[in-house]
């Protein structure tokens, strides 16, 4: 618990930061809108269309391999925090580990889920 | 109040008013954005129970993965942003009854577990969780640690299977 109190003081002083800084400009700035400034900012050019339309079905193929890759990321967490003393019997089991995710990964690009046309 | 009682009612509080948010918001997306909510709120409450394995797991796949691939799910879907979700009272009696017994079930599992009370905090916040995950993986728990890394390959196998047909032409050397 007594660890934890930097990443608990950081996620007070964000909350407050955050609240206060959007709290202040509403009592300090003027608030004069004119439908200019309330348009969308879209790199300076006029805005084409609503943002809110149907996205491809590619960024979901992304998105579910991430979680594949997410899920050997936490595999190698616990073993990461005490790698000294796992020495190198634990070194090759995570080689092992991740060479057999690498043949996943080929795949993926052997079978071109990953490209974008 | 102490330290502890005050971050556990935080978590506690960001925790069940943001799932409430979940299933009360008319539209989806503020219901699928506060769910992020609900998954740091749980990640915290782990790590009040020095779970920190768990805490560190919950953030990385479910406020890091689940809920991207929800908001894809969403956002992929045609027409489910700009309609409103209906959201009505339909049938009272047979879900009143499941609510009672769900209620009743966890009512009873409450007082009759026998929970793990420490005498003093500092028993056991020592403890880290995720050294002996670590070494409990590739010592005695050796072959279901590969075979999750074997499991993970089907997955990505049957992912990319299933996203793509068979077209000679998509096919890239490496």
């Amino acid at each position: 618990m007594q660890a934890y109190i930097p990443i608990f003081l950081m996620i007070g002083v964000g909350l407050f930061l955050g609240i206060t800084f959007l709290t202040l400009q509403r009592f300090l700035g003027p608030h004069r809108p004119n439908p200019e400034k309330l348009s969308t900012y879209e790199s300076g050019m006029p805005p084409v269309r609503t943002a809110r339309e149907r996205f491809s079905v590619k960024y979901y193929m992304v998105a579910v391999l991430f979680i594949l890759f997410d899920i050997e990321v936490i595999f190698l967490y616990p073993w990461a925090v005490n790698f000294r003393a796992l020495g190198v019997f634990g070194y090759i089991e995570m080689i092992l580990f991740i060479l057999i995710l690498l043949i996943g990964y080929i795949y993926i690009l052997k079978k071109g889920a990953l490209q974008w046309d | 109040m102490n330290l502890y009682e005050i971050v556990f009612y935080f978590f506690a509080i960001v925790t069940v008013g943001s799932a409430a948010v979940v299933v009360f918001s008319r539209n989806i997306i503020y219901s699928a954005f506060s769910l992020l909510f609900t998954f740091f709120g749980v990640a915290g409450l782990y790590v009040l129970l020095n779970a920190d394995f768990l805490a560190v797991t919950q953030l990385l796949i479910y406020v890091g993965g689940i809920l991207v691939l929800l908001l894809f799910g969403v956002m992929l879907t045609s027409n489910t942003i700009s309609v409103e979700l209906k959201t009505g009272t339909l049938h009272i009696l047979p879900a009143t009854i499941l609510v009672a017994l769900l209620v009743g079930l966890l009512t009873a599992t409450f007082w009759t577990a026998d929970w793990f009370m420490s005498k003093r905090a500092s028993d056991i916040a020592a403890q880290t969780t995720s050294k002996e995950i670590g070494d409990a993986l590739v010592t005695t728990h050796l072959l279901p640690f590969e075979i999750a890394s074997i499991i993970l390959l089907v997955a990505i196998v049957g992912a990319a299977m299933m996203a793509r047909r068979e077209n000679p032409k998509s096919q890239i050397p490496i």
